[in-house]
């Protein structure tokens, strides 16, 4: 693993665009939906798709939507009209755990980590809804228990050393820092083993360094584990990077729709959100 | 320079995940536990001090333990799913009550059916059990407002429990066995043919009792069960997204600390006071388990024996100090001080250390595992 992450450590800033992965099909699609709270319109009419193995930005002003979108395709909100497929299955009456067992895991724009606990039981906890012995198993700690333990505890360790952060791992996660702290919920969301991974602005806050490597996570995630990705971020160059499609949300709306070359150069964008360079 | 875990390699997940992965505080476990189970029994037989009379066993040692317990069952309610529960005092009345109606038999006439239920009086220990488990299903019927509601609002809604519950107990004749009085006597405490009797007796089977509910308790919040707990308590939107269902995790921690405080409530009727009534298990024990909660530590299992610990034995220590330094106040008085030192302290703990003692407990062992370098 470690190896692994060292061969792509150059690709953040080398662009995305050389590798050869496969994107296959529609893991999700969102269909003309639209969500209001009250009087006011969050999203409206909006539709796109996510294909398998992809990164996929979403990006506009703030207020576009953004989040909003996000909490839809993971079952937080229900969209008042609209549909959205998920593997090829249509949703009804969606409830966030549905969605986390169906494979779909997230991060959240701001921190929302088990303060109280460790590291190490923040990932694990990630993987709850995996370990399936009941209470009685657990109050003897012994037998299948320990040892359903001990599994998920290899698979977490391996999450631990992917995301460099041994040193941390009895730590509580209230007292780290910012940059570390997000890593830990990218960890935490990389221990459901999702299909869909959906980044709420992962590099928010952060600086140089700390961006280059939660961009080199996110493309490792991506290339090694065939994850695909769903990530709003506001730093332009890094999605421009990473990204395979991007789409564009403005007061709701769908405004552009497409790789970063065809979106850098669309009239629109620029006008509501880009801008133009000096 | 005794307390350093240099040299402790842990070579499989098994060791790391231990309850005390550090030796020495296995060995300081082991001699606590070789101490309450022999050396306290041996004091006791030989009439050595602090355990000439049976004052230290019947009036400290018992009760500390029984509350201990029921400062668990709290505990995992409040302090590792953070569910406040004002109820816990009912908790611990169904228990007791329970109990003793399975102790002596249970008869439900339904005469509107033409049948009645009736089960043979059992022996103590499933009695006791069995009231753990109706303290359960009740603990579960009582946690359903929690999966709408929350923080004080749920206090409230628990509070209703606490006095829902006194009345019942009060006023169903049914659970006291028509008693005239309300008052009533546990069963003789049988267990496997053994007769129970003595205080040094009753305190070995409180001891057992802690001892196993302790280490369940531990197993189940070092767990995965345990995780959900707290990951509802800390950011409740972003577990229920990880996949954790509140409304699973909300009511395993309600059933798992009703059953504890059930027990711990059966034990402290049928051990500690031997004959009681619905008084026994008011508000103030609500509230008195409440504090022990939160001052021994939020989230802690070490917290709920030291908060026990505090709040029990620290009047009865202060009620000492007057009369051994030989001042010359009156009963009346001492009772009142008792009550302003006891408040003082719990206000200057909780801005001292809000964590509670669990807290200050970890952070000495930091220093202890450097001492004597200051880093």
């Amino acid at each position: 693993m470690k190896a692994d992450v060292q061969e792509r450590s150059g690709a953040a800033g080398a662009g995305h665009a050389g590798t050869d992965r496969a994107i296959g099909d529609v893991l999700l699609s969102v269909e003309n939906v639209s969500l209001a709270f009250g009087g006011v319109k969050a999203i409206s009419d909006v539709s796109f798709d996510i294909r398998k193995g992809e990164i996929r930005a979403i990006i506009g002003p703030n207020g576009a939507g953004k989040t909003s979108m996000l909490n839809v395709i993971n079952g937080f909100y229900h969209p008042n009209q609209g549909t959205i497929t998920f593997k090829g299955t249509k949703r009804h009456d969606m409830r966030p755990y549905i969605a986390a067992s169906q494979g779909i895991s997230r991060t959240f724009q701001n921190l929302a980590l088990f303060k109280g606990m460790t590291t190490l039981d923040n990932i694990m906890a990630g993987r709850a809804l995996k370990m399936r012995r009941g209470l009685l198993w657990q109050a003897l700690h012994w037998g299948p228990a320990l040892w359903e333990e001990i599994r998920h505890r290899e698979a977490v360790e391996k999450i631990i050393d992917f995301l460099e952060i041994q040193h941390i791992r009895k730590a509580p996660v209230g007292k780290l820092p910012y940059g570390l702290q997000k890593r830990v919920e990218l960890g935490r969301a990389l221990a459901m083993e999702p299909e869909l991974l959906l980044l709420d602005e992962p590099m928010a806050g952060m600086n140089l360094e700390e961006k280059m490597d939660m961009s080199r996570y996110i493309l490792t995630v991506n290339d090694q584990f065939a994850t695909t990705v769903a990530l709003i971020e506001h730093d332009m160059g890094v999605v421009m990077d990473i990204s395979d499609r991007v789409v564009v949300l403005e007061y709701g709306r769908k405004i552009a729709d497409g790789t970063p070359d065809e979106v850098q150069r669309n009239q629109r964008v620029i006008d509501a959100y880009l801008g133009i360079s000096h | 320079m005794l307390y350093r875990e240099a040299g402790q390699f842990k070579t499989s997940y098994t060791a790391d995940m231990a309850i005390f992965p550090i030796r020495q505080d296995r060995i300081a476990l082991i001699l606590l536990l070789l101490f309450a189970f022999v050396g306290i029994p041996l004091l006791a037989h030989f009439q050595l001090w602090p355990l000439g009379s049976d004052y230290m066993l019947r009036a400290i040692l018992i009760p500390f333990l029984i509350l201990s317990l029921a400062a668990i069952g709290v505990n995992i309610l409040v302090g590792y799913c953070g569910q406040i529960s004002l109820g816990s005092g009912a908790f611990m009345a169904i228990g007791a009550y329970s109990a003793y109606k399975f102790g002596t038999g249970v008869h439900i006439p339904l005469e509107f059916l033409g049948t009645e239920i009736r089960i043979a009086p059992l022996p103590v220990l499933p009695s006791i059990l069995l009231g753990g488990l109706m303290s359960a299903i009740v603990g579960i019927l009582f946690g359903i407002p929690s999966l709408r509601i929350k923080g004080l609002y749920l206090a409230v809604a628990t509070l209703a429990a606490q006095f829902f519950f006194d009345w019942v107990f009060l006023r169903v004749k049914w659970f006291t066995n028509y008693a005239p009085s309300g008052s009533i006597a546990a069963p003789d405490l049988h267990f496997f043919g053994y007769f129970v009797h003595s205080p040094i007796e009753r305190y070995l089977l409180c001891l057992v009792f802690v001892t196993v509910f302790a280490l369940i308790a531990k197993n189940l919040v070092r767990g995965n069960i345990g995780r959900q707990w707290m990951a509802i308590r800390d950011m409740d939107i972003a577990a229920e997204l990880m996949g954790i269902r509140p409304l699973y995790a909300k009511l395993t921690a309600f059933a798992v600390s009703s059953f504890i405080v059930g027990v711990a409530g059966a034990l402290w009727a049928f051990i500690y006071l031997g004959a009681w009534e619905p008084l026994a298990f008011s508000i103030d024990r609500s509230l008195q388990l409440l504090f022990m909660v939160i001052i021994g530590g939020l989230g802690s299992i070490l917290g709920s024996f030291l908060g026990a610990a505090f709040i029990l034995i620290l009047p009865i220590l202060l009620d000492q100090v007057p009369h051994a330094f030989g001042v010359p106040v009156s009963v009346e008085t001492v009772s009142h001080l008792v009550f302003i030192v006891t408040g003082a302290l719990i206000c200057y703990l909780l801005i001292v250390e809000p964590h509670g003692f669990a807290r200050l407990w970890s952070i000495a062992k930091e220093k202890l595992r450097l001492w004597p370098f200051p880093y």
